[in-house]
């Protein structure tokens, strides 16, 4: 096994303090994988070319025309804050869900609540989901409807979105905003310069034989 | 915070070390593999210039979008074939085992870990995939991962986790009859919502649990993940050592079953436990229980009417209204003469030798309706091949049933076995959400494996309490 390229320590990813952008509101509880990505765009070995898929159901009919749905809009196509209500995400494991909408070009997901695998994808990919209260999630969404093109700004950091006169306490996740903000969402990189502890950690176990576990690079 | 736990207790054995970001840094036992979400994580593994760490502590198989039917090579799907041809080479240029059709022992990936004996007590396991939570059922730390954690996974051998709450959902007195442990995840999953278990595993426990065998405690794991809960355990016990000791593991290695029996022992939940949260539910009081909406927790029993929205707490109303318009349910009905247009009994969740028995057993001597089309997925070629030893391929096949190869198959319909337009499909499967089934018209009813038995033989939801068992199997 190769070693990372960085010494335990060195941030190994970008860090993500901030995200600024126009939003797009995308309404309703329960939106669950299967919506945000459909399960037959998923036969492909790689995440290329998924954003053209996001909410595919939702946004064409049977003939492919176009129903009405945020993602089709005109007005929120340069969009990267998307909107949404309580438990996003719910579902499937499937990453190709954070992936299609990162590739669709959303760089934040603020919410009422999320779905805790979706959270977990969307934080490995360095996009921050962020919850705030049912009240201050419909009036950034009515406010985003109304003015498609003014700044959402969230503070990861400071917890905060921002948006005209009006300042919003959000939450990040402790976790999550540690590692964003101090760029230490790479876990790949993170965990791979514990390997002698892993090991150890291995060999304690009754149940994983000795065969199983890598020999100590000298 | 929790304390003597098994969740307390596995989480503490596979901590590797804290990490600068607040998590737990844990060192996974069984990685489990499969063809849709690994292709990218071995190709991030690549890009870095990585090897697999723990290539013996990982086990692949092919399940979601391979062919039920015609299953030779190449398949006649080319992004199937592609994404099976990708898998072979990933595993095979790792020194994974791969469980493969040519293997005898291919099935769905939450089916073969418990039949071979890969799921163990007191193991973490991971996959990429929700219903992982499956193996809980064994007394297992068991979640799923997305790619980029199944690339952390294939790098390190680990896995980056926060500590969660556990609720003890205790499940008193016996079920009733043609009451299975489908009704009781269904039940519960109603009762405390698809997002009651958000940042908690819930431990199942009482006396309605540990009654069932392993089967069924692994259909209740299962669908932990539609409840919000990403993991479900069961302590181990005899029913547990049972099992395992029939498997390839432990079959003809009486010794080595002796040796890790003491560990399995150690992580059980202490009596003196503490736990986050308790729910307790009667049941003796559950019923059959079916879907009538568009989440798993839209449920109810069947007797019991369906919902008015108006009445639900004011979050639940909204998704309430549009699952019953794409249903074509009305409030106040019960879901029982719900016509059905397809019968599909498979899936991660009810796809084992024991749910085949116990549909078998209603099938026996009668007809599918006319209206219906009917077909068996079992869960894995084992699942199968025992199945058939017993005669149950016919008893399906006399009945008018599809008997097909094994896969995830119309649970999601990532293979050719889809809803067509608004068809109604009475499922055992996990998840009833708009388009899973492979037709964004089509309409998803859940139910247990002998209620889908007796769907599939009236055309429409069935209290399956009301037919005779014809059982000689």
């Amino acid at each position: 096994m190769s070693s990372p390229e960085f010494s335990a320590g060195e941030a190994p990813a970008e860090k993500v303090t901030e995200v600024t952008g126009t939003g797009i509101p995308v309404r309703g509880n329960d939106i669950d994988t299967d919506q945000i990505i459909p399960a037959r765009f998923m036969k492909v070995v790689t995440f290329d070319g998924l954003g053209q898929f996001s909410f595919f159901d939702q946004r064409f009919d049977d003939d492919d025309n176009e129903k009405d749905h945020p993602f089709n809009e005109e007005q929120y196509q340069g969009a990267n804050v998307l909107v949404v209500n309580a438990n996003f995400g719910c579902g499937s494991s499937r990453e190709h869900a954070p992936q299609a909408l990162m590739r669709w070009g959303i760089d934040a997901v603020v919410g009422e609540s999320f779905a805790e695998i979706f959270a977990g994808n969307c934080l490995a990919l360095g996009i921050p989901t962020v919850t705030a209260d049912q009240e201050e999630i419909e009036a950034l969404q009515d406010y985003v409807e109304a003015n498609p093109d003014a700044e959402v700004d969230i503070d990861v950091a400071a917890e905060t979105i921002t948006y005209g006169d009006t300042v919003v306490d959000a939450t990040v996740h402790d976790a999550q905003r540690k590692a964003l903000v101090e760029g230490v969402w790479d876990t790949t990189a993170l965990m791979g310069a514990n390997e002698s502890a892993v090991r150890e950690t291995a060999r304690s176990l009754p149940y994983v034989p000795a065969e199983h576990i890598p020999e100590d690079e000298a | 915070m929790s304390e003597g736990t098994l969740y307390d207790k596995v989480w503490d054995r596979h901590k590797v070390t804290a990490l600068p970001t607040g998590q737990d840094q844990l060192f996974v036992g069984l990685h489990l593999v499969h063809e849709v979400t690994s292709p990218q994580a071995f190709g991030m593994l690549r890009e870095r210039d990585q090897e697999v760490a723990f290539p013996k502590r990982t086990h692949a198989t092919v399940d979601h979008i391979v062919p039920t039917g015609n299953r030779d090579r190449p398949y006649r799907d080319e992004a199937a074939e592609n994404m099976m041809a990708e898998l072979e080479e990933n595993v095979r240029g790792s020194g994974i085992d791969f469980s493969d059709p040519d293997s005898g022992d291919q099935g769905i990936v939450h089916v073969i870990g418990p039949e071979q004996g890969l799921t163990q007590p007191g193991m973490t396991i991971v996959c990429g995939d929700s219903h992982t939570s499956t193996h809980g059922a064994f007394g297992a730390l068991a979640f799923g991962i997305g790619t980029s954690q199944i690339r952390d996974v294939l790098a390190t051998g680990c896995i980056a986790m926060e500590k969660q709450k556990v609720r003890k959902i205790e499940v008193t007195g016996e079920l009733g009859e043609g009451v299975t442990a489908k009704d009781v995840i269904l039940t519960i999953i109603g009762k405390l919502g698809t997002d009651g278990g958000v940042g908690y595993v819930y431990e199942y426990a009482g006396e309605a649990i540990e009654d069932l065998g392993m089967e069924g405690r692994m259909s209740i794991c299962n669908m932990s993940i539609e409840g919000g809960a990403r993991a479900g355990y069961v302590n181990p016990d005899e029913t547990t050592y049972e099992w395992l000791a029939e498997t390839d593991a432990f079959a003809d290695d009486p010794e080595e079953f002796e040796r890790l029996k003491p560990y399995w022992e150690s992580i059980r939940t202490d009596d003196d436990a503490e736990y986050d949260d308790v729910v307790t539910i009667d049941g003796s009081a559950i019923e059959p229980t079916v879907t009538w909406g568009t989440t798993p927790g839209q449920t109810a029993g069947i007797t019991e009417p369906i919902p008015d929205p108006d009445d639900l707490p004011e979050e639940d109303r909204d998704t309430a209204r549009r699952a019953q318009k794409h249903m074509r349910v009305d409030p106040g009905d019960t879901m029982e003469g719900y016509d059905i247009d397809v019968a599909f009994l498979g899936s991660c969740t009810n796809a084992r030798l024991k749910d085949l028995r116990e549909a078998a057993a209603f099938v026996e001597g009668r007809e599918v309706d006319d209206d219906v089309r009917a077909m068996v997925v079992p869960g894995s070629q084992r699942v199968r091949d025992a199945a058939e030893a017993e005669g149950l391929d016919e008893i399906f096949k006399q009945a008018g049933f599809d008997w097909r190869e094994p896969g995830c198959s119309m649970c999601l319909g990532m293979n050719d076995d889809q809803l067509v337009g608004d068809e109604a499909s009475a499922s055992s499967s996990n998840r009833n959400f708009v388009g899973r089934q492979g037709s964004k018209d089509g309409r998803t009813v859940l139910m247990s494996p002998i209620m889908v038995a007796a769907a599939a033989v009236t055309g429409e939801v069935t209290d399956v309490r009301e037919m005779e068992e014809v059982a000689t199997v």
